[in-house]
């Protein structure tokens, strides 16, 4: 295959045409359901409390975005033994997006529809679990399916078998970022040939063993107010909050989602992937060339994008190089920059999802969803933060930004 | 807890334990002869039913079992061969 | 592909790595990393690896999971190799790593500290080792190989369990064709021989209990098979736009002309008898490559020695390849390092562009007895010498991954 003929573009590609999203499904803590979690992040409802799932009491970290669910009533029993919570959230999202798409792959042809989905520890609770059988009783102990629950690429593989999607299939790491490589992925997938591709990721893992990995990032919050633990953006940013849960798309070429009359929630015009020099090389991060190659790939100028998703990773040193990369792209204050997720904590693979299913919904209803209304934006002279109530706009064009702990960023525009 | 018999109740006890059951099958009714994948169970759910097993009686089952046998009534007469 | 580094069995390095390949050596052994007394399977491919023969500081090592290790080596092999240190663009430059297990070994020896030995499931946050976030995140590999690649451009990591190390290439291979980076370091490394993993394959049988005879435990397509023997390793390659090659001067190893992957939708662990999904992944493989199946001179098989495995893989190699199923050689190498689970594919990769190097197919070792259910040409024992073309590698993982990638000799490319 000659690479002449294949260009750089996440949105459109050699004879395809445009990707389109026909279908969305979410898990929030905020709300299960693209429509539920849309009505509380519109009405600034927060997700995030103290956990229950185990006494947080002797650790540093004790509130998170905890979605609970009684997994009876959306799964089939077979399913529970062999999988962890995030797996759970993510077949109940893969079901919704099918649905909202009106696909049915199993009526599709062998190898049209596959899934790429974002990970970051793995199903960590259920390989909590399994580790407690092993040291404490030994090893014949261990689950049959301790194999693959545990391991990254578990929610693609689940939701492939559920749904029959036997074309492509993979799994992204890149913590944050990885959700919005997934995405691009798929999109890629989609230019090259394959009809419908699941994309995504639903992420997130509360149990000790992983809250005890998680807060050696040195990252998370140690406040102990659900309502001032995740500030980003703030003079008082502490960390952020670890939460579970993400988004599920529903990628297909517009050509095709039209003929087969489906509703278009918007196109995956644009992305790209840069990586930050090695701290103390004194380079410059990467943050500003994946906005601006997203941009170059999308063929739009920051002029045409009406809002920004940002990272708002709450590290006070991180949100200032965001906020003054936003001023840099965008001029000061030159666009609304909104943080949603400080209405449900980070969800490692799942939170760039999570923000795309939420730009969509806000170009479709043209209203932008506030950041946490106790969020006072430290950095209002670079950056128009729209905190506390929803913001109604006209909107066609969103970027979503997410960076990974690790030095990975990514950027993907979105337009109606 | 070693015990010398391993009744069809254990066995949809285990399998319910081990490997979860969907609504739309009766494990209650007589499934001796029905085929296991018919009953929703792969290969890993017999894997893990079996390691079970073999704990709870303390017994070896051959390595080959999960894909000898078929049915739940095999499954009971290949226990039986080791109580 | 410009630059190939290996830590594998019996070898470190590229050069030792190919001896015991083309020997038909096996390098499989009771286990050593830990005490695998109470197992089921007790016999494991381990590298005999001195971190600080290799390179490390005593500060990489503390912080470092043996799988980032593995990684590192190997990736500044490959880069050396190339020659491509100082004409890369960092901007320009992405790193991709493939892994099934991660940073498994770490995870298991630490929560075992954190938890007193799996007394508590409160696990103690104050005897948590510092580096716990990196070891929770398979991604903190790409990192590190990034950082001393210099490398900014794209970076991360796929995971597709035992299909990461094609899947990998061949994801690294579409981000330079889409344009978003003109070299790619791109590999796999997995070293999860660590008692959690050795007991999740008991639990489902997979690994060969053949503890008495661990040299020749590992038999892909012979009738006495039973089960893999689990590996450990890791191959990085350099991958580089054509003609960014081309113009330094490169010496190019082979052109990776055709990736594909499937999921059969079937089981997380189980195969449809009819290898249908990976004959599909092979047909598209083909297809991107703009080859017949004719044209394949070599095929680098899965052959993991599970009795469905070879059986699945057989069948998929007839309805892919047709009646060139039973002309080309096929071997599987895991015969001789083991199954080392992610990285094991891009191990195979790296197989077979040293066998395009060289003009030799390693062969399959402890193939005595072929299984009449797979009767394609195996290459038994002894390697042989002859030119390839074009060569196939294909895998099939857990999650029910089946992947393909086809490389083609340098300058046999289609027009």
């Amino acid at each position: 295959m000659s690479t002449s003929t294949l260009t750089g573009r996440a949105g459109a590609g050699p004879g395809s045409g445009p990707v389109v999203v026909t279908g969305l499904g979410v898990a929030a803590p905020n709300g299960l359901g693209a429509e539920e979690y849309w009505r509380a992040a519109l009405a600034g409802r927060s997700g995030i409390a103290p956990i229950t799932r185990f006494d947080p009491a002797g650790y540093s970290v004790r509130i998170a975005g905890q979605l609970d669910i009684e997994p009876k009533e959306h799964l089939p029993g077979r399913l529970l033994p062999q999988t962890d919570h995030m797996t759970r959230l993510a077949l109940i999202a893969a079901e919704e997006a099918l649905a909202d798409a009106g696909a049915d792959p199993e009526e599709m042809p062998a190898h049209a529809a596959g899934v790429v989905t974002a990970a970051s520890g793995g199903g960590f609770e259920f390989g909590q679990r399994e580790l407690e059988a092993l040291w404490s009783k030994g090893g014949n102990h261990v689950s049959a399916y301790q194999s693959f629950a545990w391991f990254y690429p578990v929610n693609t593989g689940q939701v492939s078998i559920r749904h029959d999607l036997r074309g492509p299939g993979s799994a992204l790491v890149a913590e944050q970022a990885g959700g919005l490589d997934a995405i691009s992925k798929a999109a890629r997938n989609v230019r090259g040939g394959t009809a419908l591709m699941l994309a995504g990721g639903v992420d997130g893992s509360l149990c000790p063993w992983s809250l005890v990995c998680m807060t050696k990032s040195g990252r998370l919050s140690t406040v102990t107010d659900p309502d001032r633990a995740y500030l980003p953006f703030d003079a008082a940013a502490s960390g952020h909050v670890p939460g579970e849960g993400g988004a599920l798309l529903v990628l297909e070429a517009r050509a095709a989602a039209r003929e087969r009359g489906a509703r278009v929630l918007g196109e995956i015009a644009g992305y790209a992937a840069t990586f930050d020099p090695r701290p103390g090389s004194g380079r410059e991060p990467g943050l500003r060339r994946a906005i601006d190659l997203a941009f170059a790939d999308a063929r739009v100028t920051a002029a045409d994008v009406d809002v920004v998703f940002a990272d708002a990773v709450g590290v006070p040193d991180l949100d200032r190089i965001e906020a003054a990369v936003l001023a840099a792209v965008f001029g000061p204050r030159g666009v609304p920059v909104t943080a949603p997720k400080s209405l449900t904590g980070r969800l490692l693979g799942g939170g760039a999802p999570l923000d795309v299913a939420s730009a969509l919904l806000a170009l479709r209803d043209g209203v932008i969803p506030p950041t946490a209304a106790a969020v006072d934006c430290a950095y209002a002279d670079a950056i128009d933060l729209v905190t506390g109530e929803p913001r109604e706009a006209a909107l066609g064009t969103a970027l979503v930004v997410a960076r990974g702990y690790g030095g990975f960023n990514s950027a993907l525009v979105v337009r109606r | 807890m070693p015990t010398t018999t391993f009744t069809m109740d254990d066995l949809t006890r285990l399998l319910r334990e081990c490997a979860g059951e969907d609504d739309s099958i009766d494990l209650d009714g007589d499934i001796a002869a029905i085929a296991f994948e018919d009953l929703g169970y792969d290969s890993l759910a017999l894997f893990n039913t079996v390691n079970r097993i073999e704990r709870d009686y303390g017994i070896r089952l051959s390595d080959e079992i999960v894909a000898e046998v078929r049915t739940p009534g095999e499954l009971l007469a290949e226990i039986a061969k080791h109580l | 592909m410009t630059g190939v580094g290996v830590v594998a069995p019996g070898g470190i390095g590229t050069k030792q790595y190919w001896e015991l390949l083309t020997s038909g050596t096996t390098a499989t052994r009771t286990i050593s990393l830990f005490d695998a007394t109470p197992f089921r399977s007790r016999i494991a491919a381990e590298c005999d690896f001195d971190p600080i023969a290799a390179g490390l500081s005593r500060r990489e090592i503390r912080r470092w999971d043996r799988t980032t290790q593995f990684a590192v080596v190997a990736a500044r092999e490959a880069l050396a190799d190339s020659g491509a240190v100082g004409e890369m663009d960092p901007h320009r430059t992405g790193v991709m790593i493939g892994t099934a297990c991660g940073m498994t070994q770490s995870l298991d020896r630490e929560y075992a500290v954190v938890s007193d030995q799996g007394a508590t499931w409160l696990v103690d946050e104050e005897h948590g080792v510092p580096y716990l976030y990196d070891y929770f995140l398979p991604s903190s590999m790409a990192t590190e190989i990034a950082w001393m690649a210099e490398a900014e451009g794209p970076v991360g990591v796929v995971s597709t369990g035992c299909t990461s190390g094609i899947d990998v290439v061949g994801h690294a291979v579409d981000l330079v064709r889409d344009g978003m980076a003109d070299v790619m370091v791109a590999g796999a490394s997995d070293a999860a021989i660590s008692p959690i993993t050795v007991a999740c394959f008991d639990a489902i049988k997979a690994t060969s209990p053949r503890n008495d005879e661990p040299e020749s435990a590992s038999r892909p397509f012979d009738r006495t098979r039973n089960g893999f023997v689990l590996g450990e390793g890791a191959a990085v390659f350099v991958l580089e736009e054509y003609e960014h090659a081309r113009r330094r001067g490169a010496h190019v190893y082979a052109e990776i002309t055709g990736h594909a992957s499937r999921c059969n939708a079937y089981s997380m662990t189980g195969l449809r008898s009819d290898g249908r999904e990976m004959a599909d992944a092979i047909g598209a493989a083909l297809g991107q490559a703009r080859l017949n199946p004719d044209d394949i001179d070599y095929v680098n098989a899965h052959g993991s020695a599970t009795k469905q495995n070879d059986r699945h893989e057989t069948a998929a190699f007839k309805l892919s390849l047709g009646p060139h199923a039973y002309d080309v050689p096929v071997s599987s190498i895991k015969s001789m390092i083991g199954h080392s689970l992610g990285a094991i594919c891009s191990l195979e990769v790296a197989a077979c562009a040293l066998a395009i190097e060289h003009a030799v197919i390693p062969p399959t070792a402890n193939l005595n007895e072929p299984d009449p259910e797979c009767d394609l040409d195996f290459v038994p024992l002894v390697a042989r010498e002859r030119e390839l073309g074009a060569v196939l590698s294909v895998a099939s993982g857990f999650g029910g991954f089946q992947s393909a990638i086809v490389l083609t000799a340098p300058g046999r490319r289609a027009a």
